[in-house]
């Protein structure tokens, strides 16, 4: 067994796990993976928030689109998004770098899931408070912005950390289109050094699940304060 | 994009049809493995998960939050590139003398999906009211077997719908089997693209597959909540 399990292909290559060749390079490894998973989620936060809005919207001009473009979205395979910014990103926009193209991906992907948290958010808030504001002379968009958004969006929060967990697990996707973020690296080290896949696997395969289970139960804890908040 | 002419008889005849066609049947069949073996797979961890042993417990709770909390792509590498250092030789000869990839990216997403099917399938029992299973217990059945006979067949009733969408999550996850050669849909979109240079067209073909699947299914888990469950759903 000795011979055979042989960690040291990871104290060998920490720092480009950890980093990528980052102060002489890009950035690379689990800083990527992060810095992919941060930005996409605050610009989805931003998508679906508009998607979701758009898709309540009393417009039909308004929401008929929104709500295609959500079903659409999530009846597809992410990979299948991938490709589509892919393909299309450079054909619209001239040259982008792969980090973009990947971040539109994940930004498309879950502003449509999030868009789903939102509306449950809104719905969420019971309708005698939208009533109560109108009747006080409130236009729709203030009852929204000043009354409900404000109580939705406290009790989305837990929603969307489990989001932004799904989101550092969809980063690893990224290494479909060259982006060197955990997984490609892993792949990389795989490739250079042959002998030793399960040690490399199992280690990434760790790396995530720390990452992701202290999001996970970040948001368990939130769930339980917030509805503690709230009978009071 | 503005010279770009599109020509979409590639895609609807001829030897680029037959690969889509043949990538939807082994998405289908690689989904329709998975998803039966998750099932069962799910069963058994979920079982395991209300047990009164309490490393039984932990077991379960260990293998949910693991399989959960990792990426599928990384669990699919770790089976295709990783695996034959902890499996006995006997299985590996066994699997590299079929279809390895295929069986790398089925017994991932069975294990994958099982975590997912295993909690689905708790808030199921939680939701059988706690009686049952008392008046079973003094009916003279055994956990297993209070379990098996009337707990068990009511909760599957109410996890129907959440499993169809499992299902459909299935059907959508295996597109990254194409990462270890495996050629279903999505793979073989990217090969009618690099062939024709009609990435367009391709990918289309794609989307509106798995788009149908989904409406499909969807509808289905709608009537099925109308008609058996009787719940209206207000969308």
């Amino acid at each position: 067994m000795e011979q055979f399990f042989n960690f040291s292909v990871i104290t060998d290559n920490f720092t480009y796990f950890m980093i990528g060749r980052f102060p002489h390079g890009p950035l690379g490894g689990v800083g990527l993976t992060l810095y992919l998973a941060v930005v996409s989620c605050i610009l989805s936060f931003f998508g679906g928030m508009i998607l979701g809005l758009f898709s309540i919207s009393r417009f039909a001009l308004v929401r008929y689109p929104a709500l295609a473009f959500i079903n659409l979205v999530r009846g597809m395979p992410l990979l299948m998004v991938i490709f589509w910014m892919y393909f299309l990103m450079p054909a619209l926009f001239g040259k982008v770098a792969e980090n973009n193209t990947v971040i539109m991906a994940l930004t498309l992907f879950t502003s449509a899931y999030m868009s789903r948290i939102v509306v449950a958010g809104i719905e969420g808030i019971p309708k005698g408070q939208t009533e109560a504001a109108i009747s006080t002379g409130l236009k729709s968009w203030q009852v929204m912005l000043y009354i409900v958004l404000p109580q939705g969006l406290r009790n989305m929060i837990p929603s969307f950390v489990n989001q932004f967990v799904s989101l550092i697990k969809d980063t690893s996707l990224a290494f479909i289109v060259g982006v060197s973020e955990l997984t490609h690296v892993a792949t990389q080290i795989n490739n250079r050094t042959m002998a030793f896949p399960t040690e490399i696997f199992i280690f990434i395969a760790l790396i995530y699940f720390i990452l992701c289970y202290a999001f996970t139960s970040l948001s368990r804890w939130l769930e339980g304060r917030l509805s503690w908040s709230k009978a009071i | 994009m503005l010279n770009y002419t599109f020509d979409w008889s590639i895609i609807t005849s001829g030897k680029y049809f037959d690969w889509l066609v043949s990538g939807l049947v082994t998405t289908l069949k690689l989904s329709a493995i998975s998803i039966v073996l998750a099932f069962i797979l799910g069963l058994i961890i979920a079982v395991m998960r209300m047990s009164h042993s309490r490393p039984v417990r932990w077991f379960a709770h260990a293998y949910l939050e693991f399989f959960r909390n990792t990426p599928l792509l990384v669990q699919i590498f770790f089976w295709y590139f990783g695996s034959y250092k902890i499996l006995p030789t006997a299985v590996n000869d066994w699997l590299v003398s079929t279809n390895f990839e295929f069986a790398a990216a089925a017994i991932a997403l069975t294990i994958y999906t099982s975590a997912f099917i295993a909690e689905d399938i708790r808030s199921g029992v939680l939701s059988i009211p706690k009686e049952q299973m008392e008046a079973a217990r003094s009916a003279g059945f055994s956990y297993l077997r209070s379990m098996q006979y009337i707990i068990l067949p009511q909760a599957v009733r109410i996890t129907i719908p959440p499993l169809v969408n499992q299902f459909l999550n299935l059907a959508k996850n295996s597109s990254l089997a194409m990462t270890i050669g495996v050629m279903e849909m999505t793979y073989q979109a990217r090969q009618v693209e690099s062939y024709t240079f009609k990435g367009f067209e391709a990918f289309t073909a794609a989307t509106v597959v798995y788009l149908l699947l989904s409406i499909a299914i969807t509808a289905l888990v709608n009537v099925y909540n109308e008609k058996v469950l009787n719940v209206h759903k207000a969308t």
